[in-house]
């Protein structure tokens, strides 16, 4: 397992020893607003102060599981043993372009349209 | 309100498919209860009763041309909004998919189409299956048809209350952590969660995807056992479909229980209220008396489960809702650049709970938390897979509670995300291990109101399953006003 590293701005403080046993420092308001940025959501003050508490209730709860020391256990992502399916590569009819596109909130030439990536507005 | 339907989805079928029973006076028959009893329910966010009927008349065509209509011939069935209709809204109760209409349908809607079903309209549902209540729904909350004040349940609740009112015989749903399981207990009606693998979630829009499972409801274990038999099996566009074939679970529903083995949960019962404790005790007096050998078993690892769902769950989620953007499909909030724009609209366009579940998903995966949390979660639900494989070796089922308590009160658990996520503590571990359960109302609390006991199998344990959950419905107490 992993130390704990920094991850930009508003950076989580480290996260102490890593998994197995640890004592998990609180949730803070600046770890709340960090995640709300990566997840690109923007918080009033009255939200961050109430997630914050809700959050770290839950994180509180989950203290049971992350104090076992399990490093000897593999972890599961998905429940069956079935990997790499792969189908057979038989054409057929796609999609149609203007059905595909008929949902979007912008479109142009046939392609999503979006605001300005990068530079400045004209 | 509460009078449950007139006909079984079985009866409906019979009667149309001998072309006694026209399937656009049952569907007709349907569309007017609704229209009668939704505006107290609100169990449908939208209804589609020209489709409907049209269905139903091409139905009666087959029928009187003495084609094959199918084994759902003209039976109504209503669908969670999380499942893809073809050019019919679908929302998943979210402002951010108001007004979407899918350019495909589900492979569970084309089986039910081919299958003969009546489609008549889309359920209501927590926002994006996030929740136990069906409160964090846009369209505001869905009732419970046995008391008005309470919660039907979530995150299905629109379609386990639409069976329990008597609108439609059938309906689907989606469960994640309970989210098909815990409505019906709590509306007295069977819901069912089948092995991960056997329905195929093509169509199904995404929540936690390692966990996810479409599966029906109904008023008779019959009826859920017939709608799986339509909806299981092998799906090419879902490469976590399982390939073989799936076992019938309708032949063997009246074998009885003798000489199985049943395994009474402890982890399912100790902790739940005593008047519900007091029916899973019951239940499984009944299975003995029915000749199975039962006994007490204690499966510690399932305390864990919460935990690691709470963990997991999230983490997926906020991966999978990383595609609402504003740019492919869904609402949009102008800004100037794009990355101003996905936050506006993302903003605008989730609800609390959602976006509670985004943030502890990412804070989950995030560098520094990512072993400590996510980690260990997976981990931990390795230990809840192992505690299932123990018991198994000594019982074919094991049965405890669905829930903790009988429905609570609409806005209760609103504001205290914890408790609420408190009521799929006994759902969760079958969800994280991809094992099949079922919710099959036994009996009312001592405030009158359903009690559900659950029965859980093995992967693949469909047919027992069904069965012992069949022996549980023939002997059950009342569940309430029918």
């Amino acid at each position: 397992m992993t130390g704990p590293e920094a991850a930009g701005a508003g950076a989580p403080r480290p996260a102490g020893a890593s998994a197995g046993g640890a004592q998990r420092p609180p949730l803070r308001r600046e770890d709340v607003a960090h995640v709300a940025d990566l997840a690109r959501l923007a918080l009033s003050e009255e939200e961050l102060e109430r997630f914050t508490v809700q959050l770290a209730s839950v994180l509180d709860h989950a203290a049971d599981v992350a104090a076992l020391d399990l490093r000897d256990v593999e972890p599961t992502a998905h429940p069956l043993p079935v990997c790499n399916v792969l189908r057979a590569d038989v054409p057929r009819p796609p999609l149609d372009r203007d059905e595909a596109l008929a949902g979007a909130p912008e479109v142009e030439d046939h392609c999503f349209r979006v605001p300005r990536i990068v530079g400045e507005a004209p | 309100m509460s009078a449950g339907p007139s006909r079984t989805a079985r009866q409906i079928a019979e009667g149309v498919r001998s072309g006694q029973l026209p399937a656009r006076a049952v569907v007709d028959e349907a569309l007017a209860a609704i229209a009668a009893g939704d505006g107290q329910v609100r169990s449908f966010v939208s209804v589609q009763a020209d489709v409907a009927r049209e269905q139903a008349e091409a139905v009666d065509r087959a029928v009187s041309t003495g084609a094959d209509p199918g084994p759902l011939a003209g039976v109504p069935v209503a669908l969670k909004d999380n499942l893809c209709t073809r050019g019919i809204p679908t929302t998943c109760g979210s402002r951010i998919l108001e007004g979407w209409r899918p350019p495909y349908d589900a492979t569970v809607v084309t089986r039910l189409r081919e299958a003969g079903a009546v489609l008549v309209g889309k359920t209501n549902m927590d926002e994006f299956a996030m929740g136990s209540s069906t409160e964090s729904s846009c369209f505001g909350p869905t009732r419970n048809p046995r008391d008005a004040t309470k919660v039907p349940g979530g995150s299905s609740g629109g379609s386990a209350a639409a069976v329990a009112a008597g609108f439609v015989p059938l309906a689907l749903g989606s469960d994640t952590g309970g989210s098909i399981r815990q409505p019906a207990a709590l509306c007295g009606v069977v819901g069912m969660k089948p092995t991960y693998g056997l329905v195929s979630r093509y169509g199904l829009v995404a929540f936690a995807s390692s966990l996810d499972q479409i599966g029906p409801f109904s008023s008779t274990v019959e009826d859920a056992a017939l709608l799986f038999g339509v909806i299981a099996g092998h799906d090419p566009a879902d490469s976590t479909s399982l390939p073989q074939p799936v076992d019938d679970v309708v032949a063997g529903l009246r074998a009885g229980v003798a000489g199985l083995r049943v395994g009474l949960c402890r982890e399912l019962v100790d902790d739940v209220a005593p008047d519900v404790a007091a029916r899973v005790h019951q239940a499984a007096a009944i299975l003995g008396a029915g000749g199975a050998v039962v006994e007490e078993v204690s499966v510690p690892e399932l305390r864990l489960g919460l935990s690691a769902y709470y963990l997991i769950a999230p983490a997926e989620a906020s991966s999978n809702l990383a595609r609402y953007d504003g740019v492919r499909y869904g609402l949009r909030v102008d800004a100037p650049d794009v990355a101003a724009m996905n936050t506006a609209t993302r903003t605008a366009g989730f609800g609390d709970e959602v976006k509670r579940r985004i943030m502890l998903g990412t804070y989950a995966l995030s560098a520094g938390y990512y072993d400590a949390y996510y980690g260990q979660a997976q981990r931990a639900r390795t230990l809840v897979v192992r505690g299932f494989a123990r018991a198994y070796e000594r019982f074919d089922v094991l049965v405890g509670s669905t829930t903790p308590t009988t429905a609570f009160a609409l806005g209760e658990k609103v504001d205290d995300p914890l408790a609420m996520y408190m009521s799929d503590v006994c759902t969760i571990p079958s969800n994280l291990a991809g094992h099949p359960a079922i919710s099959v109302p036994f009996g009312t609390g001592t405030d009158g109101l359903p009690v559900g006991v659950q029965v859980l199998a093995p992967a693949l344990g469909e047919a027992v399953l069904f069965r012992v959950a069949a022996a549980l419905e023939a002997a059950a107490p009342a569940s309430g006003a029918r």
